[in-house]
């Protein structure tokens, strides 16, 4: 393999994106002014779908007179929208919180029993009370979760306290975040998304090009030099990649921009633009794989949707405000596990190590290494001089 | 004939029902200028496909200086240098950087890169022009640059499959007294035209292939003389029952 040719390769097709206006728009404005009309325009998230709320809780409640976190458990059980997950301490639920594995942790103090029985006893009198505090924590990777949780919680424990409406109360009810994300939390939400959105369409680029290089002859002249299928092929993987680098870092400006401010270190900054750029390497397969079946450029621009919009739709922020069962169709395409783990990485504040993320990321490199081993054998298989 | 560059024997290649080369037999000598001629459909493009490495044949073998053009093609592509009939060449890059791309596929050194380049730009009267992007040139300019773009390898075989199509007679007989010059330089070209005039000026032999049949090889006077017509133009007709025609 020689690398001179490699890197004359991977120059001209840098300078193709440069210099073809339809290939500069489509690749870097395009999603970029897509993303930013979507997310201004990103209003309610959910709709009226049916959800469920998964909540971790530790009790670390001694108990009293009256068992109140039973109880407090119990009601929120009763609502049909918690679903209730035990864990023996903090540390363990943060975990959880932090792999996504739920969406909320709840730690219901020592003295909450205590304080409600000193409450039912002088309901009258404050100064009897033994106030506490049940401590929440809150995935700021889901903004249903910290908007919907936090009214669910207070409203039970309310009830719980006989109160018909929210007075005073020895319960006091403290949010916390594993991110402080202050600013637009719409704009937070669909962040990780169009990471995975920006490098999508990729996959319509690289058919273009393919069918193009096809129809005016040059992938045919390319072929009589020595230049081998691996060195082509290695040059064209390594300038997408590089355009899926420079779409992550657009996107991530434009977020930063806007006021998107993860805190995380550069090691995960790095992981995340990585994960970025082993995603884009399945949209050069599926831009193959498109370009194996179009016989013209122009139909790799309309077949090229045949994967686009299942990786958009199902697989970034699109895909959070489609019902459940659609985003269970979602993890069959490589995209909801990027948008997964980043959501994990920037917002959530996952570690790199956690099993969450090394499953997403252990994911997306065999399932985008699979598409691209598929899309160069088909590609090589079907071309026809 | 000399040493053979180019040995083909009983080549057929079939695209389902339709047969492109039919037994096809030939020998072209080092140093040799060969025009393959026929109408369209005939069969030339295809036989140069096989001797290029791109099209395996059904039947028969192809050798290309000694290499087989189908197991040995790695090797074979390191000997030749091909102008296609498509104007085949990157619109967006200039003349300059597509002369360098391809010099770059040829793993060529870059001295004597330079000086080729330098040398083609100018006898192909490019070199004024050599900054500018590709796709601004006329169809004229595109064609040398595609001939340049075949031969900056300095390759030792060239095929130039309709290398003067749409060229104006002045870059027609610029290429032509390349043509020649390389000639003398003992390179062996593969020569396939509609311009009958083009062939009797510079070829040393012709085969003229119908239906993917050798129907005549020869000198271009013994062919005529044979044959008892006045030109390779009469020669097509009598053999053909057509007269060739540029495609469109």
């Amino acid at each position: 393999m020689k690398m001179q040719r490699i890197a004359a390769l991977t120059k001209k097709e840098l300078k193709k994106t440069i210099r073809e206006p339809a290939v500069l728009f489509m690749i870097f404005l395009f999603p970029i002014v897509f993303v930013f009309a979507f997310g201004a325009s990103f209003g309610g998230v959910g709709g009226s779908q049916t959800v469920t709320y998964h909540i971790g809780v530790v009790n670390m409640d001694l108990g009293s007179s009256v068992n109140a976190s039973q109880t407090v458990l119990a009601a929120l059980t009763d609502t049909k929208i918690i679903n209730i997950h035990a864990y023996v301490d903090n540390q363990t639920a943060q975990n959880a919180l932090s792999q996504g594995n739920v969406q909320a942790v709840m730690v219901i103090p020592s003295d909450f029993s205590q304080s409600l029985a000193s409450y039912q006893a002088a309901p009258e009198n404050p100064a009897q009370w033994i106030n506490t505090t049940v401590s929440l924590y809150l995935d700021q990777g889901s903004l249903v979760a910290t908007q919907a949780i936090p009214p669910i919680i207070q409203q039970t424990l309310t009830a719980m306290a006989g109160q018909s409406q929210q007075t005073l109360s020895p319960f006091k009810v403290q949010t916390a975040s594993l991110v402080e994300v202050k600013t637009n939390p719409a704009l937070n939400f669909i962040a990780p998304g169009m990471f995975t959105f920006a490098s999508i369409f990729l996959i319509m680029m690289v058919a273009q090009s393919f069918t193009q290089d096809k129809e005016n002859g040059m992938m045919k002249r390319i072929r009589i030099t020595p230049t081998t299928p691996t060195e082509f092929m290695t040059s064209q993987v390594i300038s997408y990649m590089g355009i899926a680098l420079i779409q992550a870092a657009l996107v991530f400006a434009m977020t930063y921009a806007l006021g998107f401010r993860p805190s995380i270190g550069i090691s995960t900054y790095v992981f995340a633009f990585a994960l970025v750029l082993i995603f884009s390497v399945s949209n050069v397969g599926f831009g193959l794989i498109t370009a194996t079946i179009s016989k013209s450029a122009g139909a790799a621009t309309g077949l090229s949707f045949l994967f686009v919009l299942p990786q958009l739709f199902l697989g970034t922020f699109v895909g959070a405000s489609l019902s459940s069962s659609t985003q269970i169709v979602g993890k069959f395409v490589p995209s909801y596990y990027v948008t997964n783990a980043l959501t994990s990485l920037l917002l959530r504040g996952a570690a790199i190590t956690s099993p969450a993320i090394l499953l997403d990321f252990a994911v997306v490199s065999v399932s985008c290494l699979a598409i691209l081993a598929v899309g160069i054998a088909l590609y090589s298989k079907y071309y026809k001089v | 004939m000399n040493e053979s560059s180019i040995v083909i024997e009983h080549l057929g290649k079939k695209y389902q029902d339709a047969t492109a080369v039919d037994d096809l037999t030939l020998q072209v000598g080092k140093g040799e200028l060969f025009g393959l001629l026929g109408p369209n459909g005939a069969g030339k493009t295809t036989t140069i496909n096989i001797l290029c490495g791109l099209v395996k044949p059904t039947t028969g073998t192809a050798a290309v200086c000694g290499y087989d053009a189908v197991k040995e093609s790695a090797k074979v592509k390191e000997l030749i240098g091909v102008c296609t009939q498509e104007t085949a060449i990157y619109p967006y890059l200039t003349g300059a950087e597509n002369v360098e791309l391809f010099g770059n596929l040829h793993a060529m050194g870059k001295a004597e890169f330079n000086t080729r380049r330098n040398m083609l730009l100018t006898k192909m009267g490019l070199a004024e022009d050599a900054k500018r992007r590709a796709g601004k040139y006329s169809g004229g300019m595109k064609r040398r640059l595609s001939l340049i773009l075949a031969l900056i390898s300095d390759p030792q075989i060239a095929f130039l499959d309709e290398p003067t199509v749409a060229m104006d007679p002045q870059s027609r007989h610029a290429v032509w007294d390349f043509l020649k010059e390389l000639k003398r330089e003992e390179k062996t070209i593969i020569l396939t035209t509609h311009y009958m005039e083009e062939a009797e000026e510079l070829c040393d032999r012709v085969g003229i292939i119908d239906h993917g049949k050798l129907i005549a090889l020869g000198t271009p006077k013994e062919l005529i003389s044979k044959n008892h017509v006045n030109n390779l133009e009469e020669l097509f007709l009598k053999l053909t029952g057509r007269t060739i025609r540029e495609e469109a």
